[in-house]
């Protein structure tokens, strides 16, 4: 059997930054597993920019974003494999994979560091009612088709859900002469980044529809024409406000969900709100030794964000490699509370964080002037006035070890009040 | 006098930005929260411009198309002549991320530049 | 000139077709669709009945307990995906006990085995997950679960590779009677490009009709004893494999005048089914799925199975059951047709009964015809490997002699690149995304295909010898792109 001190599952940006800043924290012996021929993941096919301007304060392309990880990756000798897939994952750190070159293979780690990133929800999972013709893809596939392949999946094209992937292939549909008719969404504001909205939607024309859903695929073997109605409030389409569009292809872009099948195998515990592991302040799953980074974590909305949490789980892995498992401290649980859906981490060791651990999360709903409060127990800790939250967009709040440390916290909170 | 509305891309607040113009002139921009939407509102209004990302057709490449961008902003107005441009463009493969594709696109001064690779096909 | 020529490359027409290749027999079968199991055949419940169901003396009674009897063998012998799971017909509260009495009589009469009535706590113990409201239910150890993609594509790949002909795409426009044949006139199906025999006229001694849904449109082409036939839709959601052990057993309600009800099934490959919705509609392609019908099957299956895990549905489809007005099937030479044979009505258990209406058909036209038995039939026929079967050792000696068996291309399910090459060059191959799914299960499982659809599509392009334009999700206009980037 192989021997690493730290296997990465996934190449793709979260595995990339975790392999560096592992590398950095001093793990000689790496090994990432990327099922793709080439490393970078999901970047390599978002050529749109906007990326990098928190990591390298410059607006960059996705695959140039990945290569910039790439090229720290290649420098520091880190060693990896394409093309192969990883099979299993077990509780004790064997990892089982497979290529066409070496076949099937078992792996000891001495710490795992999951990063497989997250698969769009489907027009399946949307249970959205119709026929089941050709023309019906997840905006990420289109994405691949037109970016990778070269080829165009559609010609007129209605796009339901207004996350940024849906927004970033109404633009380059577009581009490459495709009509897009319009963009549904079935809540009543959008997940996007308003950036996307304005230069995606508005800089060509294509209606935002807010509160409104598919209702009708016509078309046997090719979309023929897909119907949207408004929802109401319980999200349920209002009849006699049905649009019909003709078209040949309706794009999903409704959400992400992180891939989290070989965590399951591993016995690590996943979050029902996230569908990714509950992990504390080292990025620890459940599992001792087993660590998660990036969309299989939680789903972000800017990769520089991804980057910054995965090589803290780069250095964490790293800190358990060469010092072992501190699981027996004192360990406080976060609750998320009114507004807020959820935190990653779960659970905050005082005693074994360092001096600042950054909390994130999102909120259920659109706030407008209002406050994120923390609490430790009732002694309220931090209080940050903002002007408007959003679910698109992830929040954070940083948690001082100094506030931590005081005998008796039961719990940390974290909630959205209202300024008066 | 023109109005012309705006929203704000600085932050997710996207403030309805209305902006009164004089020909080529702004005389006031209303309804932003903060400065970021001012200068914004000046900007898009009299020099509106955008990065283009795209792809270009690859010859005995690895791959069929390698990514690119124009290697700095050019006006809004024109995005489609660039693609339009873009359509006949075959590049030969090796492709390296930064190669500049073709020159002064569309006579905008802006170079078009490679932002992935293609390696020649073996 | 043919012996025999079948309309409809569903699970009968396949069935038959084999059956028939036991004979020196020049035999064709000719589809419309582009593939075979596009049909019914391709959406249903995967369940092989024990036969309780269908009245005494009926021909659903007769062939779907032969059918059943015959389903374990053959599915060894053409290595397809079957287990007798074992069935339950539940009896919930306020329900009449004595349906459930009188579906083990009926059973009994059929000549069904291993049936019993079992009492609640009986019941409990079997299936941890029914409705608290169940009192009783009718066990059938004979009831199973099969891959009905498999089992029809196995049933024509066998009779193609022992000399039956098969052409696609070809839809029959006419039949017409002659003095010792019939004249069939075919076209190109809509949207395709058709067979080589697609607008040409064949001739044939014998014509059986399997044309399901459009069975009284072939019958009627020829026979003055006119059929009708209504088809039922069945609306129906698959859920992600995570759920396939909520159940164990396949789960019926108990019928009643609005029908069989909603069943809860584990699939063979472990994913939980819920449905079918039961409507009779008038268009014969109105396999769409409602809102309405999603949400009655949802609550319908809830009655029989608790905490049915619905946010785990990964696609819902629709399939359309050929009901024959007169409820029974139709199977046999037509009274005023000569050497016309039907296998018409074959709705519910169609699947089950395939295996026995083939046989039945197949020797009843060898003898008609005097057909000599064929010396070199081969009934024995391997599926597709899947190396995630195998053991590690075995797996590795599989991917050392073709590296494509150690390349995942579909990872929600661990379809590996070797496997989508054998179905792609097999008899009968795939040639679109839907042909390569049925056959491997590459985009079957919970991303639905959003990862693995362009590395198949690369797959049948280079091995199918398609151009881009050319791979399509299930044949005809069903394109995947339009062109290149800038070009549309």
């Amino acid at each position: 059997m192989k021997q690493y001190d730290l296997v990465i599952v996934g190449g793709g940006p979260a595995g990339l930054a975790a392999a560096v800043a592992a590398r950095d924290a001093g793990i000689r012996d790496i090994l990432i597993i990327e099922r793709d021929g080439r490393l970078g993941g999901i970047l390599n096919q978002c050529i749109h920019n906007g990326f990098g301007l928190h990591t390298f304060q410059e607006e960059l392309t996705g695959p140039e974003y990945a290569h910039r990880f790439i090229e720290q990756v290649q420098e520091r000798g880190i060693e990896y494999k394409l093309n192969t897939m990883v099979m299993e994952i077990r509780k004790d750190k064997t990892v089982v994979a497979m290529n066409g070159d070496e076949g099937m293979f078992v792996i000891q780690a001495k710490a795992v560091i999951l990063a497989m990133g997250c698969r769009e929800r489907s027009r399946g999972a949307l249970n959205l009612p119709g026929y089941r013709p050709a023309g019906i893809y997840s905006a990420g596939t289109a994405q691949r088709l037109v970016n990778m392949e070269g080829q165009m999946p559609g010609k007129r094209v209605v796009i339901l859900g207004s996350g940024d992937i849906g927004l970033i292939m109404a633009r380059r549909m577009t581009l490459e002469g495709a009509k897009v008719e319009v963009v549904a969404e079935l809540m009543p504001y959008s997940g996007g980044l308003k950036r996307n909205i304005v230069q995606c939607l508005e800089d060509f024309h294509i209606p935002l529809k807010l509160s409104h859903t598919v209702v009708k695929i016509e078309g046997r073997k090719r979309v023929e024409a897909v119907t949207i109605a408004k929802v109401g409030p319980d999200r349920r389409p209002i009849p006699g406000t049905e649009e019909r569009y003709e078209c040949d292809t309706l794009l999903l872009s409704c959400g992400l969900i992180p891939e989290n099948e070989l965590s399951k195998g591993a016995g690590v515990e996943l979050s029902g709100i996230t569908g990714g592991p509950v992990v504390n302040d080292a990025l620890e799953t459940s599992v001792e030794g087993i660590f998660a980074c990036g969309n299989v974590l939680h789903v972000h909305d800017l990769v520089d964000f991804v980057s910054g949490e995965a090589a803290k789980a780069g250095e964490y892995a790293a800190r358990y490699i060469q010092k072992g498992d501190k699981r027996e401290g004192r360990s406080i649980l976060l609750r998320p509370m009114e507004g807020v859906r959820y935190t990653v981490p779960t659970f905050i060791r005082p005693q074994e964080m360092p001096e600042e651990v950054t909390v994130r999360f999102r909120v259920a709903d659109v706030y407008r002037d209002c406050a994120v409060v923390t609490y430790a127990g009732d002694r309220q800790i931090s209080r940050r006035r903002k002007k408007i939250l959003a679910p698109g967009e992830m929040e954070q709040v940083v948690l001082k070890k100094e506030d931590l440390m005081e005998e008796g916290i039961e719990d940390i909170t974290i909630r959205i009040e209202r300024e008066a | 006098m023109e109005e012309r509305q705006l929203t704000c891309i600085g932050c997710p607040m996207g403030c309805q930005l209305q902006v009164l113009m004089d020909g080529k002139e702004v005389q006031s921009v209303t309804g932003n929260t903060c400065k970021r939407g001012e200068i914004y509102a000046r900007k898009e209004v009299t020099d509106p411009t955008r990065i283009v990302t795209t792809t270009v057709r690859v010859l005995g490449g690895a791959v069929p198309v390698v990514s690119c961008k124009t290697g700095a902003d050019i006006p809004k107005d024109r995005i489609f002549d660039c693609c339009h441009q873009l359509r006949d463009l075959e590049v030969k493969a090796p492709v390296r991320m930064g190669d500049i594709l073709l020159k002064d696109i569309c006579g905008t001064g802006v170079d078009l530049v490679a932002t992935s690779e293609a390696a020649a096909r073996s | 000139m043919f012996d025999v020529a079948i309309i409809g490359a569903g699970v009968t027409g396949c069935a038959i077709a084999r059956e028939l290749s036991r004979y020196r027999v020049k035999a064709c079968v000719i589809e419309k669709e582009e593939d075979v199991c596009c049909g019914t055949s391709k959406a249903n419940s995967a369940i092989v009945h024990a036969g309780f169901d269908a009245r005494p003396g009926s021909l659903k009674a007769r062939f779907n307990v032969e059918g059943a009897k015959m389903m374990e063998a053959l599915s060894r012998e053409l290595d397809f995906p079957y287990k007798k799971n074992g069935s339950l017909v539940v009896c919930t509260e306020g329900q009449d006990r004595g349906i459930l009495e009188e579906l083990l009589r009926q059973g009994e009469e059929n000549g069904v085995e291993g049936l019993r009535i079992l009492e609640q706590e009986e019941v409990r113990k079997l299936e941890k997950n029914l409705s608290e409201d169940v009192i009783c239910a009718l066990y059938a150890s004979e009831g199973a679960i099969c891959c009905p993609f498999h089992l029809t594509i196995a049933l024509g790949e066998n009779a193609a590779d022992n000399g039956v002909e098969f052409y696609f795409d070809t839809q029959v426009e006419t039949i017409k009677k002659q003095e010792d044949h019939y004249e069939i006139h075919t076209k190109a199906a809509a949207g395709t490009k058709g067979s080589e025999i697609a607008g040409k006229e064949i001739r044939a001694r014998a014509v059986v009709n399997a044309a399901g849904v459009y069975g009284d449109v072939i019958n009627n082409m020829v026979s003055e004893h006119k059929l009708h036939i209504t088809p039922r839709r069945g609306q129906y959601e698959l859920l992600d494999k995570s759920t396939g052990d909520h159940v164990s057993h396949t789960i019926f309600q108990l019928p009643t005048k609005m029908g069989k009800g909603v069943l809860v099934t584990p699939t063979v490959h472990g994913n939980l089914l819920v449905g079918p919705t039961a409507e009779d509609i008038e268009d014969k392609e109105g396999t769409d799925t409602t809102a309405e019908g999603l949400r009655n099957l949802e609550q319908s299956g809830a009655l029989s199975v608790k905490d049915l895990p619905l946010r785990q549905v990964i696609t819902s489809f629709a399939g359309l059951r050929a009901h024959e007005e007169g409820g029974d099937f139709v199977i046999g030479e037509a009274e005023d047709a000569r050497r016309f044979y039907n296998a018409a009505g074959i709705e519910s258990p169609g699947l089950s009964s395939a295996p026995a209406i083939g046989a039945y058909l197949a020797k009843e036209i060898a003898k008609d015809l005097a057909l000599e038995e064929n010396p070199d039939f081969v009934g024995e026929r391997k599926g597709i490997l899947h190396p995630g079967d195998l053991s590690m050792e075995e797996q590795n000696e599989w991917i050392r002699k073709q590296p494509a068996y150690g390349r995942v291309i579909c990872r929600c399910e661990s379809v590996t690149e070797g496997e989508i090459l054998d179905a792609i060059t097999r008899t009968l191959g795939a040639r679109s995304l839907d042909g390569v799914k049925r056959r491997t299960r590459a985009g079957m499982g919970r991303c639905q295909a959003g990862f693995c659809s362009p590395r198949v599509m690369e797959l049948l392009e280079k091995t199918a010898g398609l151009s881009p334009l050319e791979v399509t999700k299930s044949g005809g206009e069903s394109v995947i792109v339009f062109g290149q980037n800038k070009e549309i």
